[in-house]
């Protein structure tokens, strides 16, 4: 019975969250759809939490591998993720602070 | 740390979340979301890993460790590269949400098979399924995207594709819902790795008959997937911060795939089973058309006289390196008065926004970075419109030709400013191989040559000390 009402509740949030994804990505400026991509990718990266427990908890070795590789995969999208976002994001100048570089 | 309290911090987290992506509405106050974005995902490590469930920590330090290793190169490509690492990231997502979802498998299998309730077994087979033809799909569209070489670029079809394909998808989700009948059965951790392999194979059957020019929509749909299967994750773990986070990535792929597809008047199926670039096989021969062509002293001169040039840039001007040259051009028009625009067509680049990270990067303000529906209507102003690099998006035969494959997609009316220039490396029929009626128009010149050299020709005409 508790089993049903998680899978109610999980619904609702995932549901939710979309509707809230939905309203708020729509207004991201179409300017930044590249920089808001690789934000996402390190967003989503979120599956470390799952990975950090699979990979640290008191289970077989074979199992915690696979942890391990999954948290690899998920660290390098953090870390490759926002920090390609903020390189990229710190190139959008709204004017030229010098007319002629040359 | 009490349950609450890991509650708590996932909360917080899950708001910052939703902060960083608010914050992307604008780029003055963009790079807030990131430092937002990093410290969620601070809290939301460090909470877990307080977790007293966590007992084994070397291995955490050293894959952590692992991807900052491999992560801070990845995070230093060059833009042009951008879209290939995109999808390298979503590949890498799908691995982790796979992965996991396999571990748990077998974890509660040996545990005692009534840990595998209908619910999770349902969660995890969407989680496996999604996270591995994500996994292989990605690879496959990075690899293109990449060039690489046993990639093949082009689409490539065989009869019956959509429906073998299909059948593999259903023969992996019939062995899912099988498994989910008899969790518990003998055969059950053998039939496991049949769907692993199978979602394999559909990811890299998935994406082989897409060619580049759908790279755009289908790096977003990848997108999607990945953030779906990290939802999947969050409900075999039962984990809201999961779900919501994933949740943010799927409608935010979905978002921009619905944004491409559009700007390319195409449905979803069209791009996903459409095998696209197959239609544009070389129809050219019969009547051969004439063009005409202008010299770099002329072209100059055309456009220092302008008031209005707007630039029309596509992958090319990336292919060939021409940013920065455009970006001199600039200076020289602006230098002398005239109003410089770029016109971003939604699909040009690789990726969606490719040609606005490309420009920046040159160092041309965002706010002369103008997209489609806003220039459209300024293009009969402009007294000349550069095409660098530019095909399909500013093909007239997007509005008149029936027959064209890329009728009905909006494009840049770059046909109605005064005078087109458009740059091109030969005569030849382009690669692309559709006509593009705009090179043959009375008031299209040729220049011919690579994007690169004759935009910086034309800087230096500019430069020169006759031009002033």
């Amino acid at each position: 019975m508790t089993q049903t009402l998680d899978f109610w509740s999980m619904m609702f949030v995932f549901v939710l969250a979309s509707f809230i994804g939905v309203g708020v990505i729509r207004r991201v400026s179409r300017l930044l759809h590249t920089p808001l991509m690789s934000i996402t990718n390190a967003i989503s990266a979120i599956a470390v939490v799952g990975s950090i427990i699979v990979t640290g908890a008191d289970y077989p070795e074979g199992i915690r591998i696979l942890g391990a590789i999954a948290l690899f995969a998920s660290m390098t999208n953090i870390v490759s993720g926002f920090l390609i976002t903020d390189r990229m994001l710190k190139m959008f100048k709204s004017e030229r602070k010098t007319a002629d570089r040359k | 740390m009490s349950h609450g309290l890991v509650q708590l911090a996932y909360l917080v987290a899950t708001v910052l979340f939703i902060f960083a992506l608010h914050w992307m509405n604008t780029p003055a106050t963009a790079r807030k979301g990131v430092y937002a974005g990093v410290a969620a995902m601070t809290i939301a490590i460090v909470v877990t890993w307080a977790q007293p469930e966590v007992v084994h920590h070397g291995w955490i330090a050293l894959a952590i460790l692992a991807g900052f290793v491999v992560g801070v190169p990845l995070s230093r490509v060059p833009l042009t590269a951008v879209p290939q690492r995109t999808a390298l990231s979503h590949a890498f997502g799908g691995l982790a949400a796979g992965l996991v979802g396999t571990a748990k498998y077998y974890l509660w299998f040996s545990e005692g098979p009534e840990n595998l309730t209908t619910f999770r077994m349902v969660a995890i087979i969407v989680e496996v399924v999604l996270g591995f033809l994500t996994f292989t799909g990605s690879l496959m569209a990075a690899g293109k995207l990449q060039e690489v070489k046993w990639i093949p670029q082009r689409p490539v079809t065989y009869p019956f594709q959509n429906l073998s394909n299909l059948a593999l998808l259903a023969a992996a989700l019939l062995a899912g819902v099988l498994l989910t009948m008899h969790p518990g059965a003998d055969w059950a951790p053998k039939v496991f790795p049949i769907i692993i392999a199978l979602a394999l194979a559909f990811g890299v059957l998935l994406i082989i008959p897409i060619g580049g020019a759908d790279m755009p929509t289908v790096i977003a749909i990848l997108n999607s997937y990945a953030g779906l299967a990290a939802v999947a994750m969050g409900f075999v773990l039962d984990n809201k911060l999961l779900i919501t986070a994933g949740a943010l990535d799927g409608s935010s792929g979905l978002i921009l795939a619905i944004i491409m597809c559009r700007a390319m008047n195409r449905s979803f199926t069209n791009v996903l089973f459409g095998a696209f670039g197959q239609t544009q096989q070389v129809k050219a021969g019969g009547d051969q058309k004439e063009y005409k062509s202008e010299t770099i002293e002329g072209g100059a001169q055309v456009l220092e006289q302008s008031n209005l040039v707007v630039i029309v840039p596509g992958y090319g001007m990336a292919v060939a390196q021409a940013q920065h040259k455009v970006r001199e051009l600039y200076d020289q028009l602006k230098k002398r008065g005239v109003t410089v625009k770029f016109a971003i067509h939604p699909v040009a680049g690789r990726m969606p926004g490719h040609m606005n990270v490309l420009l920046a990067e040159a160092d041309i303000p965002y706010t002369d970075l103008v997209e489609m529906d806003e220039i459209n209507p300024e293009m009969p102003q402009a007294d000349v419109a550069l095409v660098v690099g530019a095909n399909d998006v500013v093909n007239p035969a997007a509005r008149t030709d029936h027959s064209s494959p890329i009728y009905g997609m909006p494009i840049i009316d770059a046909d109605k400013a005064r005078t087109v220039f458009a740059i091109k490396r030969s005569k030849n029929p382009g690669f692309a191989g559709i006509d593009n009626e705009l090179y043959f128009s009375d008031r299209t010149w040729m220049l011919f040559g690579d994007a690169k050299n004759v935009v910086g020709e034309l800087v230096k005409q500019l430069s020169g000390p006759g031009m002033h």
